[in-house]
């Protein structure tokens, strides 16, 4: 399929299949699946446990290799039955955010810092990181914590600093492992008309995973996926 | 931003604590250089005292300080009058243990003739020796005070004079008496056993028997000439100023490096277990940060400067402490310790290899993390 390399696709999968052993302990997480996300839009995963969604958003990050299929990353063809790249971990910088359903903070940097580390990572001189990174903070409306340790943040204060953390290199892919799990439901929508709005202003793709029905209807669109098989996907129920 | 300074300063106090255990062994190590130093000083400055360019020494040994010599006292008179000689003088040494102030203290006494090569170099307190029996000068480690008096063998002496820095190689402080006075301390029988040769009828024993003949040459000539022309004569041996610095260094300082180098090498090998293990225990427990780093996109050599950082700065924080520690207690050490700022240099490089090793295991640990791991709980 042509399709694969069309550009205004942020995010294509093509037939991606991924098991993990062999013979009698092989598990096939993941069975021919094909998905596409395109700018703006912001996307649900469900699925029981052991479905296969954090295998999918892990091959989607970059993360773990898949055992074939296609896969295209903001028009660029990153994986055809191998990896294309060899500096995985540049990708991820440039293009993926990642949330964690922990916000897994470095605990020994401060909420800026945090934020900081992974522009400079990408080669901003500090004070432009610094800069940049209180912006952030700013933006998600955690400016007055800037100096505080993760230790000292509240679950909703680290999980947007976090949010700031995936957004810092203005990454067009958001990938989200639970992201509201750890927050009350007042603040699991918080942060998701905060990732909506992102995902407008920046025209990134957002690709959430979540057991949470309350904020179901803030997703463009909900995929299913049972024993690695993606359905086809639902419009926003509304 | 330095990602190891960050982690360091969050965990201050058990890092701290780390190093200051490191430091502690790092003094050892420095003290045990410095000892090892300080014997080797010792020992040179006795040799060098006397200011000689050729020893005179019985045949067939290699005397007076590695081994047992005795010659004839009046070999000093054929010397003195081998050409190229300027000075010539007779010395003894030998090791004695005295009472003083109601304990023992062992003294190596060196007897020398008044006004002739082998008396002591510089008197920093009181006077030299000024007459022919009964006065010591003595080293002030041996804690007499001028003024004291002590007997030696049969005599009483008084103390007149102090120097310093002047012990033997086996930590034993020096004093200067006359020869006459040594000879007699070393060679004398006890009265009785003095009484019974001579009723068996043996010849008694000359008294003028020395340990070695000093030397000193003029500038124009050279030692080893002069060294030649004593072994002319079957019972003597001779040997430079240098030779016998070396004899000193060889033999009787070697064993002593040995044991100390062992010692040094099995607390190296100590030191370097304890970084790498406090290393890898840091890296252990900053895993899951580090799978964070990965996942966002952090390159290995972030993560392996994160490591490398810390375990260098453990080692050389632990290295300076235990620099500063050593300078500080130095002087309370009952041996001279010696410290060139070479050891410490060398053993700042060896403890920044062995940073640098043990933190492999570390950052092998840290190398080998699935960045997925960041993702789970
Ligand atoms: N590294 C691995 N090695 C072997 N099997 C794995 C590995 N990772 C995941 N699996 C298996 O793949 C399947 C899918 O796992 P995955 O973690 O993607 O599920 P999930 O949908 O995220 O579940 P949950 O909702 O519990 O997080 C599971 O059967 C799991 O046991
Ligand atoms: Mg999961």
């Amino acid at each position: 399929m042509s399709a694969v390399s069309t550009p205004e696709r942020l995010v294509s999968l093509r037939n991606i299949s991924k098991h993990f052993g062999e013979g009698t302990t092989r598990v096939d997480a993941l069975r021919d699946v094909s998905l596409d996300v395109t700018p703006g839009q912001v996307v649900a995963l469900l699925g029981p446990s052991g479905s296969g969604k954090t295998t999918l958003l892990n091959v989607i990050g970059c993360i773990l290799e898949p055992s074939k299929g296609r896969m295209c990353l903001e028009g660029e063809k990153v994986y055809d039955n191998r990896w294309l790249r060899s500096d995985l971990r540049r990708l991820r910088l440039d293009k993926i955010g990642f949330i964690f359903q922990f916000h897994n903070l470095l605990p020994f940097l401060d909420a800026t810092d945090n934020i900081a580390i992974v522009l400079e990572l990408a080669g901003l001189g500090s004070k432009e990181a610094n800069a940049r990174a209180v912006e952030l903070l700013e933006y998600l409306e955690v400016a007055n914590r800037r100096a505080a340790l993760p230790a000292k943040l509240s679950g909703g204060e680290a999980q947007r600093v976090a949010i700031a953390r995936a957004l810092a290199n203005r990454p067009r892919i958001i990938l989200a492992d639970e992201p509201t799990a750890a927050l009350d439901s007042a603040r699991a929508g918080i942060v998701m008309d905060l990732l909506r709005k992102l995902a407008s202003e920046q025209e990134a793709a957002i690709i959430a995973v979540t057991h949470d029905e309350k904020i179901f209807d803030r997703f463009d669109r909900i995929y299913e996926l049972r024993d690695g098989r993606l359905d086809s996907g639902s419009d926003r129920p509304n | 931003m330095n990602l190891a300074y960050r982690d360091v300063r969050h965990n201050v106090g058990r890092f701290l604590l780390a190093s200051v255990g490191l430091s502690l062994l790092m003094a050892v190590v420095l003290s045990m250089m410095g000892i090892y130093n300080g014997i080797v000083v010792d020992a040179l400055a006795i040799v060098r005292a006397p200011q000689a360019d050729v020893w005179v020494v019985e045949s067939g040994t290699r005397g007076p300080f590695a081994e047992a010599s005795r010659i004839p006292g009046d070999t000093r008179e054929a010397i003195a009058r081998l050409s190229g000689v300027t000075f010539a003088g007779s010395v003894t040494y030998q090791t004695v243990e005295s009472e003083y102030r109601g304990g023992k203290i062992r003294l190596f006494v060196i007897g020398y003739e008044l006004g002739r090569p082998g008396g002591p170099s510089e008197i920093v307190a009181g006077r030299a020796i000024g007459r022919s029996h009964y006065e010591l000068v003595a080293d002030r480690r041996s804690g007499l005070k001028l003024g004291d008096r002590i007997r030696l063998g049969r005599n009483v002496f008084n103390v007149v004079g102090h120097i310093e820095n002047q012990v033997n190689s086996a930590g034993d402080p020096v004093v200067y008496i006359t020869l006459l006075d040594a000879q007699k301390l070393q060679f004398e029988l006890a009265p009785p056993a003095a009484r019974i040769q001579v009723a068996r009828g043996a010849v008694p024993e000359g008294l003028d028997t020395v340990n070695a003949v000093i030397a000193r040459v003029l500038p124009t000539v050279k030692p080893s000439s002069v060294a030649e022309a004593a072994r002319r004569w079957k019972h003597l041996a001779a040997m430079t100023q240098s030779e016998q610095e070396n004899i000193l260094t060889s033999s009787v300082v070697d064993k002593v490096r040995r044991q100390i180098g062992l010692f040094m090498g099995l607390l190296l090998v100590v030191s370097a277990v304890i970084i790498a293990l406090i290393i890898y225990q840091m890296t252990m427990e900053k895993l899951k940060q580090i799978a964070t780093l990965k996942l966002i996109g952090a390159p290995d050599r972030t993560i392996i400067g994160l490591i490398v950082q810390q375990a260098l700065a453990l080692g050389m924080i632990g290295w300076a402490l235990g620099y500063v520690l050593v300078t500080n207690i130095k002087d309370y050490f009952p041996r001279r310790v010696v410290l060139e700022p070479e050891n410490a240099f060398v053993l700042a490089a060896i403890i920044f290899v062995v940073c640098l090793l043990s933190s492999g295991l570390g950052v092998r640990a840290a190398l080998r993390v699935d960045p997925a791991t960041a993702l789970g709980s």
